[in-house]
């Protein structure tokens, strides 16, 4: 449906790498990355706001790269909204709509059914300069809807609303890609990509480092920036000698359960699995390591403990075992965890 | 704001001062003005005559180059080019030459002997005395005002807003009525009303090029240099107040625009 091949761009000293992406009509596709790395850039050349130096555009097997902008059938919804200021919410949602051969009825109609759609039909005749980043979110996505794009292109369009908004936007983008919009939406949050996306592409430096299936990429990151980019905490680069034994960093040894007895690869260690103790515990885990704590982090429902045995692993472990054992910072403690809390990715 | 206390003494003596040097001669004049010399002037038909055509003169002239200055200012704040310092600092040149040079650049331009002049003969018009000539010297020395507000004006406009319109199949010529001139229209309408007050001031540029029709400030220079001060000065005072007049109520027009786009 939406093609990127080999696309390329200079941009003083920030650049774009032969980028390469393919969306199938339909798709919620999320593209996630840090600040900088050129997610908006891309959306810019989709769109034609921008010509890459190099690299190709395909819309429906169409070449459109030297397409006009106003001709692409791609559109584009800014971080920022871009709510035209000195019009009303009902002048920003037809603005597409005028000089088009159709009616002020059917213009009307539109207008309000997409007003609706995005909940802003109470917001039509008012100003936009009063009204919270979710309203001008939706009437940016309204504005947009009406033209019928072919594939909608969303630069951070969660980034600077509170959490309640999050949630009803996000539930208003899954109904937008229900009713058959294709989406590519930027993003360097990997809660949404995990919340929204179908296939995910991870861009860094000005390249794609992975792409594929959401649950794929999370469950086999391809690096340690990847896993941590998509929240994924103690990933390791292993190698495995030995039989059912990780050595990571030519230094520690850990116990894994290694079945198809590859000679190296990567781990991953689950932090909910990891247990943490003041004195060495008499267990069936196989791994059982003194440790250092550096970091205590208090979240909305446990704490997540930074600990050092050699390699910094991340435990989480609930507010009443942290009263319990009196963990502390810059304290020594025992990390124990069973071979089945490794998961070997090839 | 600071508050006026955090305001040291001495910057408010000296401001006071400063205030004092723009309105005392200003004062003076209107209060050696009785207000029979006043209503005399006033209808002296000489003067309002000049007063008319230079309130239309100016008026027409900074319609006429508002035409091409505001595409100018708008290439000028969107466009990336190697000499845009030096446009920017041609566009800046009437203001910094005398104006007397100006005029007579102008009237090298105009006259019968030019290209122009000549292409305006075969049509059977001399700019030279004429308010067509009157105009283009009046706009010579102006048009900065506009050009420098209405570039400021688009500057300030999100090139992004631009961008959405265009992404929304807007035309460039669209996107620019729709978007990039009503939002710069506050510094637009600034400059045009500064270019219009700037062109009815003008003396220097315009007496070299038309002493008649006489426009007010030649007028002014006229019996000043025929009668003295007394005869001079109540037809300052009536253009002063007039141009006042004027100005206020345009600033008005403007300030109205704004709060509406509020």
């Amino acid at each position: 449906m939406l093609k990127l091949e080999n696309i390329s761009i200079q941009l003083g000293s920030f650049q774009l790498n032969d980028i390469n992406l393919e969306l199938e009509k339909g798709d919620y596709y999320v593209l996630l990355g840090k600040s900088g790395v050129g997610k908006t850039v891309l959306l810019e050349i989709i769109a034609g706001l921008i010509n890459p130096d190099k690299g190709r555009v395909f819309l429906n097997n169409e070449d459109i790269t030297e397409k006009k902008i106003q001709k692409r059938k791609v559109g584009i919804v800014f971080q920022d909204y871009s709510v035209f200021p000195h019009l009303t919410v009902k002048q920003n949602i037809e603005y597409s709509l005028k000089g088009k051969k159709i009616s002020k009825s059917e213009k009307d109609a539109l207008t309000n059914e997409y007003a609706e759609i995005t909940n802003v039909s109470h917001l039509l005749n008012r100003g936009t300069q009063n009204l919270s980043g979710g309203e001008l979110q939706r009437v940016a996505l309204a504005r947009m809807l009406v033209t019928k794009p072919e594939c909608l292109l969303l630069d951070e369009p969660l980034a600077s609303l509170d959490v309640q908004l999050k949630g009803d936007l996000r539930n208003l983008l899954r109904k937008i890609n229900q009713n058959g919009t294709t989406i590519l939406h930027v993003t360097h949050d990997y809660e949404e990509a995990i919340a929204l996306s179908k296939k995910v592409a991870v861009m860094h430096e000005g390249e794609i480092i992975q792409k594929g299936f959401t649950k794929e990429v999370f469950r086999q990151p391809a690096n340690k920036f990847v896993a941590n980019f998509t929240g994924i905490k103690n990933f390791f680069f292993a190698d495995f000698s030995s039989i059912n034994i990780a050595k990571i960093n030519n230094s520690i040894e850990i116990h894994v359960s290694n079945i198809d007895e590859i000679s190296n690869g990567k781990i991953i260690i689950c932090g909910e699995e990891i247990i943490l103790s003041q004195d060495k515990l008499e267990s069936s885990a196989t791994n059982n390591f003194k440790g250092h704590i550096k970091q205590i982090i208090p979240y909305l429902m446990n704490y997540e403990i930074i600990v050092d045995i050699g390699i910094v692993l991340s435990a989480v472990i609930s507010e009443e075992s942290l009263n319990k054992f009196s963990f502390k910072e810059n304290s020594e403690c025992w990390v124990s965890f069973k071979s089945s809390a490794i998961k070997i990715i090839h | 704001m600071n508050n006026s206390k955090n305001t040291p003494l001495i910057f408010t003596l000296l401001g006071g001062l400063i205030l004092v040097f723009i309105l005392g001669p200003l004062i003076g004049m209107f209060l050696e003005t009785t207000p029979l010399q006043l209503f005399e002037t006033a209808k002296d038909r000489e003067v309002t005559d000049s007063i008319w055509l230079t309130l239309r003169v100016s008026f027409l002239s900074t319609l006429f180059f508002a035409i091409g200055a505001i595409p100018l200012s708008y290439f000028l704040a969107r466009t990336k080019f190697r000499f845009k310092r030096l446009i920017n600092g041609i566009v800046d040149l009437p203001v910094i030459i005398p104006h007397s040079a100006a005029g007579i650049a102008i009237l090298g331009f105009i006259s019968r002997d030019s290209a122009l002049g000549q292409v305006a003969s075969s049509f059977g018009l001399n700019f030279v005395g004429h308010p067509i000539g009157i105009g283009l010297a009046m706009a010579f020395v102006s048009i900065p005002f506009l050009i420098n507000a209405a570039r400021d004006g688009f500057e300030n406009v999100p090139v992004r807003l631009e961008k959405t319109a265009l992404n929304l199949g807007a035309s460039p010529v669209r996107v620019f009525f729709t978007i990039s001139l009503p939002l710069a229209w506050k510094n637009i309408l600034s400059g045009l009303i500064m270019m219009f007050a700037r062109g009815l001031s003008e003396f220097g540029a315009v007496v070299i090029v038309a002493y008649h029709p006489m426009i007010t400030p030649v007028l002014i220079y006229e019996r000043f240099g025929a009668f003295g001060l007394k005869y001079a000065r109540p037809v300052s005072v009536v253009f002063i107040l007039v141009c006042l007049v004027f100005f206020v109520f345009l600033r008005t027009l403007s300030k109205d625009k704004n709060s509406s786009n509020a």
